[in-house]
Parts: C-alpha cells; structure tokens; sequence
C-alpha cells in the first residue's frame, strides 16, 4: 500500500498526486517509470516518475483523466492509499553535455519531460523548451520547465497563451536560429511523429519516450512492442526511450488503439461518470 | 548427494514394523493385478465454457486402491525420476494404511508445493516413468502424481496442515529473487535450516507462472495460495512489487544485512518469430493473453484490465503453454481455436494429457503448418495468416525430425486473434543489473554444480539457468541451491553452522 501524501489539479483533467514509496524515489532517474494498480480489480498502467524526494521517500506523478484508471486516480484525496507501486522500470535517460538540447512536450508529455530537461540541464547543457497544449488553461508544469530552461517558448492550438498553432512551428523556429545537438520530443504518438520528421529534415539526433500500452513492464509480455529500425523492441525494458528517427510510428499508432472500443464502453458504463459531472 | 547414504536411509525406513507389516498383508501378485485409477474429469463440453478444473481428484476409496498397487520396492527407483527427491513408497504406503496427514509429511520434507506439483508435473516422464510398474513389468505404474495430489487437497480440506520440522533461528539473511517455484522451493528449504528469508517479487502477487501462467482449468491460484501461505507461516518473509535491479541492487541489499542470494527470476521473456505482420493488433505473446487472464482477471466483469477474445484464435506452438492459450481461448468464447504446430502431433512437447484434453474439448491441431505472414485490415487488427505446409526431415541435434517448408504450399487461413507461444528466452533484469555475472551464448546465467553462479554468494536455479523448462525441474533446482547455499554460507561466511 502506497500512501499518497499531495493532491494537486494542474488542470481541470491533469493532477498531480505525491506518493510515499522510499524505495523508488532514492533509485529513479530521469526516464524512469511505474507501473500502479489501484485495487484489487484494477488494471496495471504505467506512468512516468515526474520528480522524487529521496528524503521524505516520495515520488511524484502526474495524471491526466482519459479513462477508467486515470479517472479514479484523481478521485483519490491525500491520505489515500494505491494498493500497487512498481519500479523504477525502464532504462533512465542518457544524460551528457552534448552542447545545446531542444526539449518539447506537448500535451500531458510535459510530465515526462520535466525530469529530462531538469537532468539535461544540471549536465551543463543549453536547455531550450518547447512546451504545447490545446489552451493556456491545460498547460502543464511552465513554472517548473522555466526554473531549469534558458529559454521557453509555448504554443497553444487556440493561441490563448504563447504563440498559436502546433509543436513543429516553435521548433522549427529554433530550428532555424541556432545549432541544436539533440531534440527531445514526447507526447501524443502523432506529435512525436510529426516533430521527428523534422528534425530529421534538419538532421538534428531525436529521441522520443514512447507511450505504448503496458501490462507488467517488466519484459514478460510483449505488449508495449514497437518496431525501432526495423526490429522488434520492448518498449518497458528496451525503452521507454528510442531513436525517434527509427520507430515505426504508424504502427504504434494502430498498436495504440488495440483496446480503444473496450475502454470507452467501460469507461462510458463505469460509475465514475456521475462523480465527474456532479464535480 | 551421497545415493549410498540415501539408500540405506531408503532400506531402513522400508524396514519399519508398519511397513513391513503391511507389504505382508497383501501378495504382490495380487497388488499387480488391481487396475491403475482413472482420474474423474469434467465432462469436456460444459469444462470448455467455464474455468473449473479439469481434473477432479481421486476419492478416498480410489486412493486407498491405487496406493495398494505400490510393491514398496527393495530399490525404490521412482525417487530417482524426481526431481525433488520425494520419499514416494513411504508416502504411498501412508496412503495404503489410510494415515494421510503422515503421507502429507512425508511429501513437504522434500517438496514445498505437493498440490501444485501433484497438478502440473510430466509424472509420466519423471516419477512415474521409473516405477517399477513401467521399467519391469511393460504396464501403468503406480498413479504417483494423482495420488501426490490426493494428499495435498485432502490435507488442506482437514484444515490441518502441517509444517515441517524447523532448525533454530540462524539470524542470516538471505535473499531470493522471483516468487516462482524455484524461488518458493529456495525460501522453504532455507526457512527449515533457519535462515532469516525474503523473497522479493516484481509483480503484484506472488507465485510466478503458478499464477500469471498456468490457468485455473488445471491450477486454481487459491491452490497456490495455500501452499505459499504455509511458506509464510514458516517465517519467510515476501515483498512484492520489488524489482531486484531496479527497486534496489543486489549491492544495495548486501549494505542491508543480505549475504547470500537466489536468482529464480525465469525466462520471462517472450520469443517471437519476427515474421511479417507479426506487430499488427490482435497478434500477442502467451504470455500477454494469460496474464491478462489469470493474473489480471481480463475476463471476468467489474476487473479493468481489457480482453480481446477472437473467434478465430490461432495459437502458434505446440508446448503446455499453447494448450493453456488455445484452451483458454476456447473457455472465453472462441468459434475456432485452432493449434498451429510445425511438427506433426507425437513431436509435440506438450503433455499428452494435456493433448487430450485439448482434442476432447473440440480444439482444432492444424500440425505440420507454420505461419509465414499476418495480414491486418485498414485498423491494423490481424485478418488471416499466411501458412506454410511443412514435412518432416532428418532428426535434428535433439532426436526430434526437424521440419522443412514445402515450397508453394502457402495457405491463408481467416483469424482475428493469434497467441504466440514458441517460447520464452531469460528474463534479462537481472543480467542487466549485474554485469559481472557469467552468461552463456543462450543468455542463461552460468552455474556450478552447486548452482552458484560466478559471482560467489549468488545462487541461481530453474528458468534463468535452463530456459523455458518445467516448474518441477525448478524446484528441483530450488532444493540443490538451497543445499548450495547452506553449504556456502557454513563453510564460507559462519564456519561453525555445520558443525553438526
């Protein structure tokens, strides 16, 4: 049992929820995940290790509300418990002064992208963000991205904050001005998509942190498989973090999608619906 | 182990007045005439719609016959096809005389997990194969296995299970790495010496492929469970959601009081057969399909994790995990649950019962076929999988005849589901984590005849040391390490524990 010591909306669908789990928060690393289960019937589903106090033995996550799961997490108040707390998984970020570093998130990708930029910056590396959302009001963690930036620049859809339109323009812009020696691009599968092709275009090295469907996230299914240069790989040991250049984001796409009609009927038939519409 | 030793350790208990007494009692001509037990099974047609076990368990009646057909040999070379060194005759002749809960101690001197292993052993290649019914009398041996069983469910509905004899309290920490039958069968035997155990997990429930793998059909986990229980009770201590590697390294658990360790992590790890297609939606590892089923309660309403149940299943392989697959798929609801197997049927590594049962319960076999391709529709979900028509060749390296594609036989065959379940390579965590471990070419970890591994204090047994095998052949594993490990840490690190 895992307590959960802080509860805070960043939004109206994203919280952030601190969790006491001593282990994990003195062995993360930038990259690193957790898979959780929430009760005895719940699923197992991985989510990104945002920051860590190896002090007061908590990590932070960071929720967006999309389905079954999520939703009952940001039902859960401080002193709550989540019955299962796994990890740290994955392979951390390789961290190095490479020079200048282009960071972009966009969407709840910002949660995994913090605790790169924050690494990559302590290396001593030039650390520029690139930070997106669909409105100013889902923006996420811009105060946190900002302390360990040289440089911000956001985009909105709407243009209610920053300037207006997609991910690539701010990137580009960048792009355009100065040398960059690594882009980091983590969000939406079509945004890590369209944010790889061009870098590609400039020939800037790119990774992605991969956001496939998971069960135990310890290497003994296979479901997070993606193709990375063309060969199999998985993503909850391989991964999460690839070459952006070499995955096949098409197929992630439709891998992404395997259960899609499932979780929406649940999520449309479950109880939690009422509990949203009266908050 | 000294066989010497053991011998006359077997000829002395043999030769106990009780024994001795009821060997006389019947003539073995007349044991040798009784017929070996049939085991009761679920009609097929209404086990194939539901989850319950197959094999329903001999009567009280029934094993008190069948114990009678044992001829409490002078050699008893049953004990020498197990792999956990059960006391069989002595065990069979408590069953004979009707003291089962003796029977029960007999078994758990040696063996941690009688009514798992009394379900889901190969008997009739291990135990059962040696008994003197089959090697010198050409007819069914003694029904070792159903009656292990017999033992260990009637124990547990008496609600008196015993607990084997303890040694003092040593105060030495030990580790164990994975939760699995050879990782359980460690924590026991060292709990008896009087080691202080922990046994770490990575996933949320302990039991390993006893759980996530093996289905209810042939292991309900309330089974498990109870033998993991008894573990507990005899001080070992689990953790779960502890991934050795990741949550703390094995040198972080040094600095925490551990000084020796047991790797029985397993060959988690799914192979595929990197052929086209191979990645489209609906095309997923054994593995994947019976976790969701067994460990996640996939199938069952008001648990979250999501199924997807075809009606046109095509499970590739033909080892006891493809049976589990395809005949899970068939209790979920599939019209087709086809078996795809390069081999022809007596080449298959399966158990022969499970074979039947698979038949009986209107499983297709499409043998001597291997897919070559998966076709997807415009959402990437797999629509049909291009087979190719094999035949038999020369025997290869294993004795088995190695199959060799018939050209232009290719035929396309409609699925909407497809199981993967060609094997599993070792789950490379660990490895990983600790580079100064000695693998060997098929990624297996290196052991001594001890099963330590190269690095001194770190044992190693079942899965990760063998690669795909059986959960009997860990535990057998399981008892030599934690024989090694005694011996290790009496010699090596206290040299007065083994004075005695």
């Amino acid at each position: 049992m895992y307590k959960i010591t802080e509860k805070e909306f960043q939004s109206p669908n994203v919280v952030k929820l601190v969790v006491e789990a001593p282990e994990i928060s003195r062995s993360r690393k930038a990259g690193h995940f957790v898979i959780i289960r929430i009760d005895e019937s719940g699923e197992r589903v991985p989510l990104t290790i945002v920051d860590s106090d190896p002090e007061k033995g908590t990590i932070t996550l960071i929720v967006q509300k999309v389905g079954v799961t999520s939703h009952k997490l940001t039902l859960l108040e401080k002193g709550d418990f989540i019955l299962d707390v796994a990890g740290p998984l994955g392979k951390s970020t390789h961290i190095e002064k490479v020079g200048t570093v282009l960071c972009c998130g966009g969407g709840v990708g910002v949660a995994p992208l913090y605790p790169i930029v924050s690494a990559m910056k302590k290396a001593g590396n030039k650390v520029i963000s690139v930070l997106a959302a669909k409105s100013a009001n889902l923006l996420l963690l811009e105060k946190e991205i900002n302390a360990c930036s040289d440089e911000v620049i956001i985009m909105t859809d709407d243009g209610s904050r920053g300037k207006k339109g997609l991910i690539t323009i701010g990137m580009e812009e960048i792009i355009n001005r100065e040398k960059v020696d690594l882009a980091i691009v983590i969000g939406p599968a079509i945004m890590m998509k369209f944010g790889a092709l061009l870098t590609k275009k400039y020939g800037i090295k790119t990774m992605a942190s991969l956001n496939t469907i998971m069960v135990d996230g310890t290497g003994m299914c296979g479901a997070c498989r993606v193709t990375v240069d063309g060969k199999t790989a998985f993503v909850c040991v391989d991964g999460p973090e690839f070459d952006a250049h070499q995955v096949n984001f098409e197929e992630m796409l439709l891998r992404l999608n395997a259960y899609k009609e499932m979780e929406e009927e649940s999520y449309s038939q479950c109880s939690l619906k009422p509990v949203l519409d009266e908050r | 182990m000294d066989t010497t030793q053991d011998n006359e350790y077997y000829h002395n208990e043999r030769m106990a007045e009780w024994r001795d007494k009821l060997r006389k009692s019947l003539k073995s001509k007349e044991r040798t005439k009784i017929e070996r037990v049939k085991m009761p099974e679920e009609d097929p047609l209404v086990r194939n719609k539901s989850y319950v076990e197959v094999n329903k368990g001999l009567s009280v009646e029934q094993a008190l016959l069948e114990a009678k057909r044992c001829l409490d040999c002078v050699d008893p070379t049953c004990i020498t096809g197990c792999p956990v060194g059960i006391n069989i005759p002595k065990f069979l002749k408590f069953v004979e005389s009707g003291d089962f809960l003796s029977a029960a101690k007999v078994i758990k001197e040696t063996n941690s997990l009688p009514a798992v292993c009394g379900r889901v052993c190969p008997q009739e290649i291990q135990c059962e194969a040696q008994c003197f019914y089959t090697i010198k009398l050409k007819s069914p041996s003694a029904a070792i296995g159903y009656l292990e069983r017999f033992v260990a469910d009637y124990e547990r509905d008496s609600g008196k299970i015993s607990i084997p004899e303890m040694m003092p309290e040593n105060h030495i920490k030990v580790g164990i790495i994975g939760s699995g039958p050879a990782g359980l069968t460690v924590a026991g035997e060292l709990a008896k010496f009087g080691y202080d155990v922990t046994v770490f997990e990575a996933l949320h429930k302990l039991g390993g492929v006893l759980k996530y793998g093996i289905p209810d059909f042939r292991l309900p986990n309330m089974i498990a469970d109870v033998e993991i229980e008894t573990i507990r009770k005899m001080g070992v201590k689990f953790k779960t959601n502890f991934i050795v590697g990741k949550t703390a390294t094995i040198d972080e658990l040094k600095k925490q009081g551990f000084e020796a360790f047991f790797v029985g992590s397993g060959a988690g790890l799914p192979n595929f057969m990197n052929i086209p297609g191979e990645n489209s939606v609906g095309v997923l590892s054994a593995n994947e399909f019976l976790t969701r089923v067994n460990l996640m309660g996939g199938s069952k309403k008001d648990f979250d994790t999501p199924l997807y149940v075809g009606k046109q299943v095509a499970v590739i392989g033909g080892g006891n995990t493809a049976m589990d697959a395809v005949r899970t798929a068939k209790r979920l609801g599939a019209e087709r649950a086809m078996i795809v197997y390069r081999r022809s049927r007596d080449e298959m590594p399966a158990r022969k019962e499970e074979v039947h049962h698979a038949l009986d319960e209107g499983i297709e076999f499409l043998n001597l076929y291997s897919p070559i391709k998966y076709n997807a529709d415009e959402k990437g979900r797999v629509k049909n999988m291009i087979l190719q028509k094999m035949v038999l060749g020369e025997p290869d390296k294993s004795g088995r005849r190695s199959p060799v594609p018939l050209a232009g036989s290719e035929e396309e065959v409609a699925v909407d589901m497809v199981i993967v379940a060609i094997g599993v390579s070792p789950n490379p965590l660990i490895p990983q984590s600790m580079p100064e471990l000695e693998m060997t070419p098929r990624h297996t970890i290196k052991v001594d005849e001890n099963m330590m591994t190269t690095v001194p204090g770190i044992f190693a047994g079942g899965d990760i040391v063998r690669g795909g095998a059986t959960v009997v052949l860990a535990m057998g594993d399981g008892r030599k390490a934690a024989a090694g490990m005694h011996k290790y840490i009496s010699s090596v690190v206290h040299n007065h524990l083994l004075v005695s």
